[in-house]
């Protein structure tokens, strides 16, 4: 068995490089190659190989992270083309958009004092849910064009904010269902 | 992790949180996000005939370091001229407030923030004299 560790995720789950991933494809492919390197194999082999094992078994693992991802495999696609990220200067300055990121912030702030919290917060939840499915969509058509359009760059951006805000109404409903 | 002295201070008595009529000719508005941190700040100026910054206000949405950068911005660019305030930079912010290294993309927020607003104000006065022209 070979796995080479160089090849890139794409290619190691032998998927086409695009963003649109089958995901029961990818799934299948995961647990077929963690087979392949699973601990268990190599129990009894010299240390050289349970390391070399060890080794693909993180490269896979990190792999399935990144293509089962939305966000995580638009950057990584766009990083195989040859952008390069640089999140500390990275800003967004579309007024329009951002004033809703407010919105939604002031919402989200003002669930716990609403009449139904509960209620208030799946409607965010669900506003949120919409969002990150058309930037899905929105992204899919953008990086089926080669090169490194603007308007992934954009997209892939947005997707951060509406993450970002997900996992803050997450919490907040994690808290409220702890009932504090 | 622990927050500067001048960091927590402006964070507690955030100077100039407000906000001014963006319709006004005099003001410019500035509004910039950081993607990485999910961050959000508006930042506005109101200049006067001269071409300083006679007020700043600013609202953040974001961590203790992006509202304290953007509140010791409103305090830095009062009395400034517009190209005094353009030359502001980031690392000037990040200095005076001890920002830790992962928390310098809150000062870029504040740089481009003063930097949008000085450019919506610029574009502002170029339509007015050009529509008192026509």
């Amino acid at each position: 068995m070979s796995i080479d560790l160089k090849q890139n995720y794409f290619a190691l789950f032998g998927l086409p490089v695009t963003y649109a991933v089958d995901r029961a494809v990818l799934d299948q492919r995961y647990r077929e190659l963690q087979r392949l390197v699973h601990p268990d194999r190599f129990a009894s082999a010299p240390d050289q190989e349970r390391r070399v094992a060890m080794q693909q078994a993180t490269r896979i693992n990190e792999g399935y992270r990144v293509l089962k991802d939305a966000l995580a495999r638009g950057r990584y696609l766009l990083e195989l083309r040859g952008h390069r990220f640089d999140d500390e200067r990275n800003t967004h300055q579309d007024s329009a958009f951002l004033m809703e990121q407010i919105e939604l912030r002031e919402d989200l702030a003002a669930v716990r004092g609403s009449r139904d919290p509960f209620a208030a917060l799946a409607a965010i939840l669900a506003r949120i849910g919409v969002r990150l499915a058309m930037l899905d969509t929105e992204l899919a058509a953008t990086l089926a064009q080669d090169g490194i359009p603007a308007t992934a760059l954009t997209a892939i951006q947005r997707m951060q904010f509406f993450r970002k805000l997900a996992h803050e109404a997450e919490e907040l409903d994690a808290d409220l269902e702890d009932g504090s | 992790m622990a927050y500067s002295d001048k960091v927590l201070d402006h964070y507690e008595n955030p100077r100039n949180v407000g906000s001014m009529d963006k319709d006004d000719a005099s003001v410019g508005t500035g509004m910039v996000g950081a993607p990485a941190c999910g961050d959000v700040m508006k930042l506005q100026i109101k200049v006067n005939a001269q071409g300083v910054i006679e007020d700043a206000k600013f609202k953040t949405y974001g961590c203790g370091s992006a509202i304290a950068s953007s509140s010791l911005l409103t305090e830095w660019v009062k009395g400034k001229t517009l190209d005094e305030a353009q030359q502001i930079k980031n690392s000037q912010i990040a200095e005076e407030l001890a920002l830790p290294p992962v928390k310098i993309h809150c000062s870029v927020l504040a740089e481009d923030a003063i930097k949008a607003a000085i450019s919506d104000y610029q574009a502002k006065q170029g339509k007015e004299s050009t529509s008192k022209s026509a």
